[in-house]
């Protein structure tokens, strides 16, 4: 067995598909830091020479309406007078060109211009925290959506201004109890074009009139769901358009003098009305500023910005508002608000340009100091080019207020430019898309399903491969990117550690398909002309096969939202289909019944088939009772489903809940007993299973950890869940004991479940050996055998001859003892051996169910039902698959060759899939558990890696376990084996062939290369689906689920690829393990019986 | 070879193709508000009950159906009754796979049980009609030497056709696409008839170009 060759080729592909991966995540998801600082009026932002509260200074405005019409793209609020025939959306809104032209120095409509990603939960974030938000706002509470960061709201509420809100319910989740009133309308149904702003018409001119209010916030939906629905050319947005014109009519008649409106919306949209994306159309909105009394100097001047950045208004609102910027805001304030610097009026309390920039780049500049001292991800070169450039402004402003004399203007445009400096900074790291780390992700990606594809096929020559198969690929892995590394140093600077590890990996893929191909034509050429397995695959009549008709199926099913959103569903309804066609095609091939008693066969004109009919009758009933088992497990298991907010009508399964939240206590109690039998009957089910093999007789340490610790563990559980489960204040007596017990029993639980996991690891072997000629006598009468005489032989080559011999002697002697009752008149030096058939098997299984016991510790009570569905469905899938290798008779037809088929490993990683959602998760991030974290840890943590991890084990459980178990597939048509061919015994010699497991030991170039082949198919059917989901997010970057449902589903499926691969490894990695262990046995037990 | 019973099928199969479309337009005529989406149960009992009838009655006059041993009148008359029994078993069958595949089970069950009668008559009447209420010959027949003669293949081919169509109808029910062909069963059903009459059209023409290479043990 080459354990190593097939450790360090799975260990290479992970690393192959890891790399990939990160190249696409890097460029996708956009990463920022959040800093969780607010600004306060104490912090001085005026400048040092007079100390005075900025807060307290009189305003420029004491009100603000702002009317946000989601959607409001610019090309809607333009007004074209020349134009006679206009489109739907065309000169709908007239009241601001009016406004503008009549009113020059109380009104101006500039474009807008957001920064993508142009949704509208990211754009509200945008426009009251002033920040460029991305997909991932590390820090963020996943938990909730609420936004933590500083923001306008924030800052409003802290100074004692009422902030009314009315609209798109997104508000009242970012900013929950925010509000000094808020009428938030459901905003999820895209179809409904009227109920949020009729709701806001009934309230919003009452509440102007009305004198309880500072600042009114009124969010629109009706523009942008007009666009998903119908798109902006069609009738209805005309309609909607010109309502929106009499709303801002009706505002501005019932604005007041200290009243500033802001009209504006928070993204575009395309052609087709929809949005999310980066092109022009999608990030150009309009803003209209209106006040009743005269902010501007006058028209429209030359200096006038053609566009608005969206975290300009911030700024600008704060400084009119009087309230202070934003901590995080990157925005620079609106000139034209501002008095022009020759005026100097400290009167009216009006901050002059200058003051407002001044003010802007202190905030600004702090901000920038506080987040490149948390986070490393700004260029360092810009970085001190920035703190330079403020050093100067900072000192040429001061000096010029120090002497008295006005400063120049050139002082004002150069800290607009500095401004944008830092604008367009932070803006090149946070806000853009990398499309060529995404395309360099994807190639990276699709190399190594195709390399994994490869070795998957050719496994066969890559173990039996002399020299080292990943020699070269590694070395020139590692030249290439240290080269590119150093090419990067040598022209930029400094290198990016992405592009030098996606070089190597695309090297050193390239490389390994060469040597592969080049292995494949020396291996066909020296077995003669073969055809090529390789070409087969491009036969279209393959893609009629079931498992590659669901396999491309369940890919394609991740780029529908749809389907994404219904996924529990759509992988169990494939998994039944896949599961169904095994019998049916066993049928069309006429394996699942005896066939008919045919008169050639009887006059031996035929090979008589290699099983009975009772044995065909036996396998077939097992076949079709465990697909019976598997298809109620699968129904059973849409039960613990969990529910999408997009999914509507749609109930999340009680038993998600955790127990202490119930009320009824009868019905507390019913779910505790169920939960504590289900967890019993999965330890009972687990232990029958390897007592009936023979692996619980031994002394060793994995005996010992199914013996004692197994039962144990489960009584921990049990009592977590008794202790976990009572409520509040029902024993105050015990309050102090509960405590106690809620800390240490999962703790206990925990040491426990980590002794036994290392206890299997160091000591697998579950055999148990009885001599039976101890210090017998006769026994040294006896000849010597053979091999003695052979002193020629090798020690390897005697091992091999050797072990067939010694485990038929064991059998021999066992079946002599089973049948004469006694050993007496057994006169060979015997051995008898339990549980050496399943010697594989049983310690990966005992490690997969110690694992099952400690994940489902994480998960709610009620899960334990699920888990046990899950271990049922388990073993109904590897017992389809023995029956269906038994009765397809490949291990009689062709002695040796394990490779398991891809139908199970098709049908296992669907069941991985359907059990991630079938626990209760979904790939949301409301969805995570986190109560999983506090498993053990009810008083919080103190770092994060631990809280984290175990949020990772609770959401991936599934994942984990048939990964970890993913080697029982090779290994459970051996194990079944036997009980097959000892009903029929009664024919020649079938009962000398049942060797089970001992087969591979046998065979071991054959065994490394089936694990090798398991394994990469498996991960093959993993990475395809990581692969297709992120060419759902790189295709569909655009659309209007992208930042609901794609990028969610990429990361969870990402992460579920990274985990899944993490325990195959593991898996895998036992298995040599266990391998190891085996021959050391050999090796000991040769001396002891030859001597 | 076989020219003879090719011709026949191929005529058999226009007769129940245009029995299914007959049993669409004739409702709409007759049967005031009918239409396929709207009432898509009264349609999908039409559509069932004129295949059962036409398919029944070719296949008899044809003398298709597996020989009888007996002649009795008691003897057909069981028969006759043990198929009602076989074709409601086959009925309860597919409902039970159908709620297995994801259907609700309480809500729409006698949407999901008219969906079952259908797929009983397009496939398990078939089975009866030219191998009689007999399961082991059904489940032999489905296997790559089962066939024994050219409406053994045909059958084949048919029900093949017909349940991967309605497997295929119910991919677009999660779709968000709010058609009145996505309620449910209407898609699974629609796609069952399709798959149906390709399977009919298929069955003669491509045993027509294998007639070469299908060989049949004898009866």
């Amino acid at each position: 067995m080459k354990g190593l060759t097939v450790l360090s080729l799975l260990v290479w592909l992970c690393a192959v598909y890891f790399v990939g991966i990160y190249l696409f995540v890097g460029g996708f998801l956009l990463v920022r830091l959040e800093v969780n600082r607010t600004s306060a009026c104490g912090d001085v932002l005026q400048p040092g020479v007079e100390p005075l509260d900025f807060c307290q200074s009189r305003p420029r405005f004491r009100r603000a309406v702002i009317l946000i019409i989601d959607a409001l793209k610019i090309d809607f609020a333009r007004f074209d007078r020349s134009n006679t025939a206009p489109r739907p959306y065309e000169n709908k809104l007239p009241v601001l060109e009016e406004a503008v032209s009549s009113r020059p120095s109380q009104s101006r409509l500039y474009p807008f211009r957001a920064d993508p990603p142009t949704t509208t939960m990211q754009r509200i974030k945008g426009f009251t925290t002033g920040s460029l938000p991305t997909f991932v706002d590390v820090g963020n509470n996943f938990a909730s959506s609420a936004i933590l960061e500083d923001n306008l709201i924030h800052q409003l509420g802290q100074m004692g201004k009422r902030v009314v809100f009315m609209g798109d319910d997104t508000w009242e989740n970012l900013f929950p109890k925010k509000f000094y009133r808020s009428l938030p309308f459901p905003s999820f149904n895209v179809k409904d074009l009227h109920t949020v702003d009729n709701g806001i018409l009934q309230h919003l001119y009452s509440t102007m009139v009305g004198d309880d209010w500072d600042v009114l916030v009124a969010h629109f939906l009706g523009v942008d769901h007009c666009g998903h629905r119908f798109g902006p050319d069609h009738p209805a947005m005309s309609d909607k358009l010109t309502q929106m014109d009499g709303v801002i009519r009706a505002v501005i008649d019932r604005l007041q003098n200290d009243t500033l409106l802001v009209v504006m919306g928070d993204h575009g949209m395309t052609d087709t009305g929809d949005h999310g994306g980066e092109s022009q159309k999608e990030t150009d909105a309009a803003l209209f500023l209106y006040s009743p009394s005269a902010i501007f100097p006058g028209p429209p001047s030359q200096d006038e910005p053609d566009v608005v950045p969206q975290t300009d208004l911030v700024p600008t609102l704060a400084l009119l508002l009087g309230i202070p910027i934003p901590f995080s805001s990157v925005g620079q304030v609106l000139l034209p608000l501002f008095a022009p610097h020759q005026q100097t009026e400290a009167a009216d309390g009006r901050l002059s340009q200058l003051e407002a920039l001044w003010i802007n780049t202190k905030q600004v500049n702090r901000f920038l100091e506080t987040y490149s001292g948390l986070a490393k991800d700004i260029d360092p070169q810009s970085l001190s080019e920035l703190k330079a450039q403020f050093a100067r402004l900072s000192s040429e402003y001061l000096s010029a207020l120090r002497e008295g004399r006005a400063p120049s203007q050139r002082l004002a445009s150069s800290m607009q430019d500095y401004l944008t400096a830092v604008r367009d900074t932070c803006r090149a790291t946070w806000a853009r898309f990398n499309p060529a780390k995404m395309a360099g992700g994807l190639a990276v990606l699709t190399f190594a399903c195709v390399a994994c594809l490869v070795t998957s096929e050719l496994s066969v020559v890559l173990t039996e491969e002399k020299r080292a198969a990943l020699k070269a690929p590694a070395t020139v892995a590692i030249a290439v990117g240290v080269g590119v590394a150093a090419a990067q140093l040598l022209t930029r600077g400094y290198a990016e550690a992405a592009w030098s590890l996606a070089a190597g990996a695309i090297s050193s893929e390239v490389i390994f398909l060469w040597r592969a191909w080049r292995l494949k034509r020396s291996a066909v050429l020296k077995n003669g002309a073969k055809a090529s397995k390789l070409s087969r695959w491009l036969i279209p009549r393959r893609l009629l096969l079931p498992w590659l008709a669901v396999a491309l199926l369940r890919c394609a099913s991740l780029l529908s939202d749809s389907y994404v959103i219904h996924e529990g569903r759509v992988v169990t309804f494939l998994l039944l289909s896949l599961a169904l066609c095994v019998p049916i095609h066993l049928n069309w091939n006429g394996h699942l019944l005896p066939p008919t008693p045919d008169p050639l066969k009887s006059a031996g004109l035929l090979p008589s088939p290699t099983l009975t009919p009772a044995a065909i009758r036996k396998e077939s009933g097992t076949l079709l009772g465990c697909l019976g088992l598997l298809v109620l497990c699968s129904y059973l298991s849409l039960w613990f489903h969990g529910c999408r907010e997009e999914q509507g009508l749609c109930q999340p399964s009680p038993f998600l809940s955790p127990l202490s939240r119930l009320q009824d206590n009868q019905l507390k109690n019913i779910y505790y007993i169920l939960s504590v039998a289900s967890l019993a009957v999965c330890a009972y089910l687990l232990r029958l299973c390897l007592c009936h093999y023979g692996n619980l007789n031994s002394s060793g340490g994995s005996a010992f950890a199914a013996r004692w610790i197994l039962p144990l563990l489960c009584v921990c559980t049990g009592l977590h869940w008794a202790v976990g489960a009572t409520a509040e204040d029902a024993f105050r007596q015990l309050a102090e004991l509960i405590r106690t017990a809620q800390l240490a029993l999962p703790r206990a639980a925990f040491c426990l479940l980590g002794a036994a996991l290392s206890l299997v690891w160091a000591d697998p072997l579950t055999v148990f050996m009885k001599t039976r000629n101890a210090a017998s006598s006769r026994s040294s009468a006896l000849p010597p055998p053979r091999y003695r005489a052979s002193t020629g032989i090798s020690p390897q080559a005697e091992l091999h001859h050797l072990i067939p011999q010694i485990y038929q002697r064991m059998r021999r002697s066992l079946e002599d003892g089973e049948l004469s009752g006694g050993g007496e008149d057994d006169n060979r030096p015997a051995v008898e051996a339990y549980g050496l058939g399943t010697v594989y098997s049983a310690p990966l299984l005992l490690f997969c169910g110690l694992l099952g016991v400690g994940l489902l510790l994480l998960h709610p009570e009620g899960m334990s039902l699920a888990f046990l569905l899950l271990l049922l469905e388990m073993g109904a899938l590897l017992h389809i698959h023995a029956s269906s290798t038994t009765l397809s008779g490949s291990p009689g037809a062709n002695p040796g060759a394990f490779n398991v088929p891809w139908t199970p490993v098709v049908l296992w990683s669907l069941a991985a899939s359907q059990f991630f959602h079938a626990t209760g998760h979904l790939p949301t991030f409301p969805s995570i558990q986190w109560g999983a974290a506090f498993v053990g840890f009810p008083d919080g943590h103190v770092g994060t890696v631990l809280p984290a991890s175990l949020v990772t084990l609770n959401t991936f459980a599934s994942h984990i376990l048939f990964a970890v178990g993913c080697p029982l597939l090779l290994f459970w048509p051996l194990v079944r084996e036997v009980r097959g061919s000892r009903g029929g015994r009664g024919y020649g010699e079938e009962g000398e062939d049942a060797v089970m497991e001992m087969r591979l030991r046998e065979n071991p170039h054959q065994f490394s290369a089936a694990l090798l082949q398991l394994a990469t198919r498996y991960l093959f059917i993993l990475g395809a689906q990581t692969f297709s989901s992120v060419c759902a997010a790189a295709i569909l970057r655009r659309h209007l689920m992208v930042w609901k449902v794609f990028a969610p589903k990429l990361m969870f499926e990402a992460s579920g690829f990274l985990v899944s691969s993490t325990f195959l490894l593991i898996g895998v990695t036992l298995v040599i393990r266990v391998d190891v262990a085996v021959g050391r046995w050999f090796k000991r037990l040769i001396p002891s019986v030859s001597r | 070879m076989w020219d003879h019973e090719i011709r026949a099928m191929a005529s058999t199969h226009a007769i129940i193709a245009g029995s299914v479309f007959m049993a669409t337009v004739l409702p709409t005529v007759l049967v005031p508000g009918f239409s396929v989406y709207g009432t898509h149960l009264l349609w999908l009992y039409s559509v069932s009950a004129a295949v059962a009838a036409v398919s029944g009655t070719v296949f008899w006059l044809l003398g298709v159906t597996a020989p009888t041993k007996k002649h009795t009148l008691g003897y057909k008359l069981s028969r006759l009754f043990r198929s009602c029994v076989y074709f409601f078993l086959s009925c309860l069958f597919f409902h039970t796979v159908v709620v297995l595949y994801g259907a609700p089970l309480i809500e729409s069950a006698l949407e999901t049980f008219s969906l079952a009668v259908l797929l009983s008559s397009l496939t398990t009447l078939r089975c009866l009609c030219v191998l009689g209420p007999n399961v082991q010959a059904w489940i032999r027949v489905f296997s790559r030497h089962g066939a024994m003669s050219v409406w053994d293949t045909c059958l084949q081919i048919t029900v093949a056709c017909t349940l991967i169509g309605a497997w295929v109808g119910a991919f677009p029910i999660p779709l968000d696409w709010d058609r009145p062909w996505q309620v449910w069963p209407v898609s699974c059903s629609l796609g069952a008839i399709i798959g149906y009459l390709t399977g009919l059209v298929v069955a003669p023409a491509w045993i027509h170009y294998h007639r070469k290479q299908l060989t049949y043990k004898c009866k």
